[in-house]
């Protein structure tokens, strides 16, 4: 085999915890996983990397029971296993974190851990063990939570803490993380990393799904590649350069194209915000786009980025501001106005708030515009929408079998399109992009990368959220820094990562007294 | 410091639950003491206890829809399960001529069997609970009436048997508070169904599979299994009030039942559960009823004619679900 194979040179001879070789999986019309392979040592953090559809989560789903492979073998300490559901993995110590939080949220902490072995007196519930045992395993985590509060009270930091607990409490040797920090601050991701290096010292395998690089090189032992459901290579995790990584993932060097900075500064002024309020996450916001400009948002996660886009859009209300689009004054109380202003919003959510997943693609390109094709009676006029629909699935290279394919079956990186279709199809000239590239592969996103260059360089003004410094730094001609509800500054294209964070964190004494150790008085 | 381990009481969501089950609360005080005011003929013992007395049926009822609607589900086929469980009463009694304790375990055991039957439907065959329901709600309607033949079975050759909800225990040690058995009935069930839902592994999985049934699932629980067992449960309460409404009639009535189960969600509602699923209580739901009896006993009284007691009833149900609205938006 010509791919690079690497091992984790502290613990060489130790038995692997998980050894899973030749699986094969196929879903009807879909070959999943064809030969994959992947090991785990004990007290490694393996990551395992792909894009979308690279088949890591299916792999990970034979190994914690929640499919059957179709063949191959897993050995748990070096002894073959037949996993044939999830409550078996568990019971193999087998624990998996998932992307997704499986909690339930009306129960406590303590409830959602033993869920399902409940210690019981006499057959009935013995709460206080329950919560005594909740509290032991907190302890040993050296996390300070109450094992009585209610899971929906709780961030999703802590929530995460509380699967994490519930794998410990199954005294899980194998603990698999799908997309752990997808919703975390810096803070968080250290404590979170802290645990992990913890679980590391007693020797828990951790496997690791994550698309951010940077966490990659930073958390793990050892990095898995798969590309099409097989089986690309393992190679080290902190001497592989990042390149070397992705032109795995991808089976082609990504050409990292440079960040171009147009002139706009004599183009008209498309979007205004002046003295944005709302409470305490959105605090004297002013602003303003330029045509053809693209104007990033850095901040750290609960700046107030996501705030100020959906006061703007009026999805939320406004205590104060005004908001100009092209020299005028608009009053927007609503979402319908600010798409009547040209205003687009694509949410970070897409699959709750973008995108109608039921429908079809061409009545999503549709949905924002229906009154344009409502002929006379209230009748639909299918074929304008359709040719329409084409049109920008030809324009923005959405893949797709057809208009009429269900927009829940497409791949994460097409909906986004499908979502932007919508919003150019409704004459939107000045669109938002909440995390436009969250979930989505990095084929995909540098093909988004591109769709939002063309669409500035048409004359659209587009502001980016995001929370990945690269992906701001790579898009934007001038980045806006927000912390704790202010713009604490907007700094030109190109400015350093350094400079953008600690814009990020001024005033922010919060989080620099959680992440060195808290002084009580 | 203060001790992890420690188990608190308080937590933030929990004392609002608390709040809205103080604001139906004080809403059903409210509306004794404006009866009260405008009427003095409401507040009188033989008032009260027919109040409570028209409560057990439903109240019952409403405790067995409460089960289910916090697994996340419905049942629809609660009123024509108790008319079913009560025509098993009387075939067993009255055409069989067998014991009274027969009656009322073969009624109990038709509800359950019931109970496991829509279960089965919703767990195995993934039917939505509502079509589910819905389906065994006219199959029962139309077994009440086969088994019967079609016409009112009466229990007169059972003389016991209209002490089930009529007698009162309470009133021959205490003839001052003559409370009919059948309230003690419905707070027996209530008392049961509580213990169940807070302290038993069927009452944990129960608000378990209404909050996050995947989450569940992928615990490795056998949550077909525990659904199945939740509408058997609720089955079963429905054969009490089945007892309960054919001994206040001394009678099978194999046409009633349908409309029921409308009254028991609704009771279900106002008091607080979450049709969505996950939270509820049955001290909730026992206000609600009594809410629903309250109003339907004092309107009349004020003789407010029977249409315009309905109208106030939607209006009750819409209101107490925007209070609950209103509460998660504040928290």
């Amino acid at each position: 085999m010509a791919a690079p194979i690497a091992s984790a040179s502290a613990s060489g001879a130790a038995v692997p915890l998980v050894e899973m070789t030749d699986i094969d999986k196929s879903f009807p019309g879909v070959r999943a996983l064809a030969k994959a392979r992947f090991e785990l040592l004990p007290g490694e953090v393996h990551a395992l990397m792909g894009e979308n559809g690279a088949g890591k989560s299916t792999l990970m789903k034979i190994l914690s029971g929640v499919y059957t492979r179709d063949a191959g073998t897993v050995l748990l300490n070096g002894q073959p296993v037949e996993i044939t559901s999830p409550r078996q993995a568990q019971d193999l110590g087998v624990g998996i974190i998932h992307q997704e939080l499986a909690l339930m949220r009306d129960l406590t902490a303590a409830q959602n851990i033993f869920i399902g072995r409940e210690p019981r007196r006499f057959g009935i519930l013995d709460e206080r063990q329950l919560n005594r045992d909740a509290a032991a395993i907190f302890a040993s985590m050296n996390l300070k939570l109450e094992p009585t509060v209610r899971v929906e009270t709780l961030t999703i930091a802590k929530q995460q803490m509380v699967e994490i607990a519930k794998a410990l409490s199954y005294r899980s040797r194998v603990l698999i993380m799908d997309e752990p920090t997808a919703a975390l601050n810096d803070a968080e991701i250290a404590e979170l990393f802290a645990i992990i290096n913890r679980l590391k010292a007693e020797g828990v395998g951790i496997v690791y799904i994550s698309h951010k690089m940077d966490e990659i090189k930073r958390i793990s032992d050892r990095v898995t590649i798969m590309r099409d459901g097989e089986y690309v290579g393992t190679v080290p995790g902190a001497d592989t350069p990042i390149e070397t990584i992705i032109s795995m993932m991808v089976g082609r060097t990504l050409s990292s194209d440079t960040l171009v900075i147009p002139n706009t500064a004599d183009a008209p002024i498309a979007l205004e915000v002046k003295n944005l309020n709302r409470g305490r996450e959105i605090r004297d916001v002013s602003f303003s786009v330029r045509k053809g400009e693209i104007l990033g948002f850095a901040g750290l996660m609960g700046a107030g980025r996501t705030e100020v886009a959906r006061a703007i859009f009026g999805a939320d209300r406004r205590e104060g501001g005004d908001i100009w689009v092209h020299s005028k004054r608009v009053g927007i109380s609503s979402p319908k106005d600010a798409v009547e202003a040209g205003i687009g919003y694509l949410s970070e959510d897409r699959k709750h708030f973008g995108l109608a997943t039921g429908l079809d693609v061409r009545n999503n390109i549709a949905l924002a515009s229906l009154d344009r094709f409502t002929g006379p009676g209230g009748v639909l006029d299918e074929a304008g929408m359709q040719k329409e629909a084409v049109g920008y699935i030809r324009q923005l290279a959405i893949k797709t079998p057809s208009d009429t394919q269900e927009a829940r079956l497409l791949s994460g990186g097409n909906q986004q399109k499908v979502v932007i279709a919508k919003w150019l199809l409704r004459d939107c000239d000045i669109l938002i992009f909440d995390e436009p590239t969250r979930g989505i592969d990095v084929g995909a996103k540098s093909e988004i990368y591109k769709l939002l260059n063309a669409l500035a360089a048409e004359g659209k003004a587009i502001i980016v959220i995001s929370s990945e410094l690269p992906e701001v730094l790579r898009l934007s001609h001038r980045i806006a820094v927000m912390c704790e509800g202010r713009l604490t500054g907007i700094l030109p294209g190109g400015a350093s990562q350094e400079e953008i964070m600690r814009l990020a964190t001024l005033r922010q004494s919060s989080v620099v007294e959680s992440a060195t150790q808290r002084k009580t008085a | 410091m203060t001790d992890t381990a420690a188990p608190a009481a308080k937590s933030g969501p929990r004392i609002s639950g608390a709040f809205h089950r103080l604001l139906a609360f004080s809403g059903l005080i409210a509306l004794v003491v404006a009866f009260s005011l405008a009427s003095p003929n409401f507040l009188q013992t033989q008032n009260i206890l027919a109040i409570l007395q028209a409560t057990s049926v439903n109240g019952v009822l409403a405790i067995a829809a409460t089960l289910v609607i916090i697994t996340g589900g419905i049942d629809l086929s609660v009123g024509t399960l108790m008319t079913f469980c009560a025509v098993v009463a009387g075939v067993i009694l009255t055409y069989w001529g067998l014991p009274l304790p027969l009656g009322i375990i073969g009624a109990v055991l038709a509800g359950t069997a019931s109970g496991l039957v829509s279960g089965t439907i919703i767990a195995k065959l993934k039917v939505p609970p509502f079509i589910a329901t819905l389906g065994m709600m006219l199959i029962l309607k139309g077994l009440s009436l086969v088994i019967s033949g079609t016409k009112p079975i009466y229990f007169n050759d059972t003389p016991g048997f209209n002490q089930i909800a009529l007698g009162s225990a309470v009133g021959s040690v205490f003839p001052a508070v003559p409370l009919p058995n059948g309230v003690l009935v419905l707070f027996a069930v209530a008392v049961v169904a509580a213990f169940v839902l807070s302290k038993t592994a069927l009452g944990r999985y129960t608000f378990a599979l209404g909050s996050n049934e995947e989450a569940v699932r992928l615990s490795g629980v056998n949550i077909d299994r525990w659904k199945i067992a939740v509408y058997a449960v609720t089955g079963a309460i429905c054969g009490v009030a089945g007892l309960l409404i054919a001994s206040r009639l001394n009678s099978a009535q194999p046409a009633l039942g349908q409309g029921y189960e409308l009254d028991a969600i609704a009771a279900v509602v106002i008091g607080g559960t979450s049709l969505s699923g996950g939270r509820g209580t049955v001290v909730g739901t026992l206000i609600g009823a009594l809410i629903i009896s309250v109003l339907a006993n004092g309107l009349r009284i004020l003789s407010v004619p029977q249409e315009w007691q309905t109208v106030v009833t939607g209006t009750i149900i819409i209101l107490a679900v925007y209070a609950d609205i209103l509460r998660r938006r504040a928290l």
